[in-house]
């Protein structure tokens, strides 16, 4: 005889009831929209009251509104338990409401009726009167109906099963558990679902995502963010999932929760990053301690391939905006060239061969703090060759000239630009006494032009319309315009190998309230 | 059989793929039969209906040994690269 699981449930006046109780007992699950359930509230009623003295009618109901209702409608004595939580259901495993068991005074199992057929419910009825020598309960049997098939138990749900499975587990994961058959190749499985950025994922199996949360202390259920063009919901478990696709190490992943704070927040605007035509994608720059326990990349090479946690950190981020976010190419993801950033953009700075502030510090942090700062852009690295210059001024000028072409050389104040300056330009900016201010200045002075070289003509259409620059006045016309809006439109950090005179600049996307603007948020967890 | 974890937002029912329905009945259809009583009456009933129909198309003949396993890897490979269609006479 099986041995149905103990359970304590609270009656509607908040006192426990307990089972087993060391009596009998008739325990039936019920649920307030099964047209079943109603039809049998009024017999177990009648076998509470007929057989109440001696043994235990219990009846956990699965809604905590609908087993007020089913008191009200039916005008029961007999309290309804409360099983909203389902836990108790799950434990007994039904699949159907009602599904009656009889219970022996130790809690063992010796009859289940699943559903109502008369016939079995009757018998039960003359069977417990006999043996408890009590008369059975006054029931016309004649006016129920022969048969009827129960309800889905609200256990069984496929929307909340698995939270239930998991729960009984003691699992922390509560995403959906999806089987892939054993003639499934699990990788083609996850393309087909289109889970994929075009590269191949690492299944996310339960051991798995297990390892990767334990990288953070944060409860898996924590919602990290409401994840536009979808709405969805960024939960620690969602985002561990898409990190273990894109192959990061558990201890990457107070990162990658980082970052996605970071771009969805109102400033940054993911949203109109994925959407635009214009192909932006976040650029991720790490800095702090964590850049060295994390192993990043932020010498050689370190805006390509080749290192793990730079290609895994960006990667996760984006396949958490693709399948949580629900940006995909084609629907809300609209870019008409793409680019190969939106696979995966992050990278370290090399702090310690800056001689300026870093990034995160000129940005309020301190310098033991671990920061992530994401950075819209829509075009880069673009590389900045200048081998000749041996001043300063010379190669400020030419960084500049550089940057130019960020969007189209006529549009000024559009964009801003997250320059990575390599160790041998560094040397040279710093043996003239340069700093980021003085560079972001000779950037400005170099790409100043006079309105009236801005304005739309034969050459090129783009920059200000003909009529807008009609109604200047001569001295409006030469007033000289720098590229940049401001000064701090321009973010600077290092990386790069000792060797070699090419700096990099990322161009951004549409900056300012009506874009997207930098956003740098401290890793909390990293201290 | 590989557990995964959803990585979605679950606003959308896991189902597997479907090929995309070809516009037209064209090429080699395989007709599989899975070795159940009587698959082969049906098809061949299906057979002469589809040379009926769709008088360009060829009709190939498989089998599987039983019903009970399923099919052998080569004979899936060989169904694959023979035929553009296939239809399988599923249990009874």
């Amino acid at each position: 005889m099986r041995q149905l699981p103990a359970f304590l449930l609270e009656q509607p006046d908040g006192t426990g009831v307990s089972f087993p109780s060391g009596r009998r007992a008739l325990v039936c699950f019920v649920k307030e929209d099964c047209p079943t359930c109603n039809e049998v509230m009024p017999l177990l009623e009648a076998l509470h009251r007929a057989f109440g003295a001696h043994l235990d009618v219990l009846l956990p109901g699965q809604t905590a509104d609908g087993n007020a209702e089913l008191t009200d409608r039916h005008a029961l004595t007999v309290p309804i338990l409360d099983d909203s939580r389902l836990k108790v259901s799950f434990a007994f495993d039904i699949d159907t409401v009602p599904t009656l068991f009889v219970a022996d005074a130790d809690g063992r199992e010796q009859q289940v009726l699943v559903g109502f057929v008369r016939d079995e419910w009757q018998a039960l009825a003359g069977r417990l009167a006999g043996e408890l020598g009590v008369p059975a309960p006054a029931i016309d049997w004649s006016a129920l109906p022969s048969w009827r098939p129960g309800c889905g138990s609200k256990s069984v749900d496929p929307l909340i099963a698995d939270r239930l499975r998991a729960e009984a587990e003691n699992s922390p994961l509560r995403a959906r558990r999806i089987e892939i058959a054993a003639q499934d190749d699990p990788f083609e499985f996850m393309f087909d679902q289109g889970f994929s950025d075009g590269l191949p994922l690492v299944p996310p199996t339960p051991e798995r995502v297990l390892r990767m949360l334990a990288g953070t202390r944060r409860d898996p259920q924590e919602v990290v963010a409401v994840m536009p063009p979808n709405m969805g919901e960024a939960t620690v478990e969602k985002i561990a999932i898409n990190a273990v696709m894109a192959g990061c190490r558990p201890e990457y992943l107070p990162v990658v929760l980082t970052a996605i704070e970071a771009i969805c927040t109102d400033a940054f605007n993911i949203h109109g990053v994925m959407a635009t035509t214009m192909g932006a994608s976040p650029v991720i720059v790490v800095n702090g301690p964590i850049r060295h326990r994390l192993g990043m990349n932020m010498k050689l090479g370190a805006l390509g391939q080749g290192n793990r946690a730079n290609a895994t950190i960006g990667r996760a981020v984006r396949l958490a905006v693709r399948n949580i976010g629900g940006a995909v190419p084609g629907g809300t993801e609209r870019s008409t060239l793409g680019n190969p950033m939106k696979f995966t953009m992050s990278f370290a700075e090399w702090e310690e061969r800056n001689p300026w502030e870093p990034l995160h510090v000129e940005r309020g942090f301190a310098p033991d703090d671990s920061v992530v700062t994401v950075f819209a852009m829509t075009s880069g690295p673009v590389q900045m060759v200048d081998q000749e210059s041996r001043t300063a001024a010379q190669l400020a000028g030419s960084l500049g000239m550089c940057l130019e072409a960020a969007f189209n050389p006529k549009m000024h104040y559009s964009t801003d630009v997250l320059m990575v300056v390599c160790p041998e330009h560094v040397d040279t900016l710093i043996r003239d006494g340069y700093t980021k201010a003085d560079l972001r200045a000779r950037i400005q002075e170099i790409t100043a032009r006079p309105i009236r070289e801005l304005v739309a003509d034969a050459r090129s259409g783009a920059g200000f319309k003909e009529a807008v620059a009609a109604r200047m006045s001569p001295e409006e016309l030469d007033r000289r315009l720098p590229k940049f809006r401001q000064d701090s439109d321009i973010h600077i950090v290092v990386a790069g190998s000792d060797a070699g005179k090419f700096s990099g600049a990322f161009h951004g996307w549409a900056t300012g309230e009506i874009g997207s603007q930098s956003v740098s948020r401290k890793i909390e967890e990293a201290d | 059989m590989t557990v995964i974890m959803d990585p979605t937002n679950e606003r959308a029912p896991v189902a597997r793929q479907i090929s995309a329905r070809p516009p037209a009945l064209s090429g080699t259809v395989a007709l599989l039969d899975i070795a159940k009583p009587r698959g082969n009456v049906l098809l061949d009933r299906l057979e002469v209906l589809l040379k009926a129909r769709a008088p360009g198309i060829e009709v190939r003949r498989y089998s599987k040994p039983t019903f009970t396993k399923p099919a052998p890897e080569g004979l899936r490979q060989q169904i694959r690269a023979e035929a553009d269609f296939v239809i399988e006479g599923l249990a009874d």
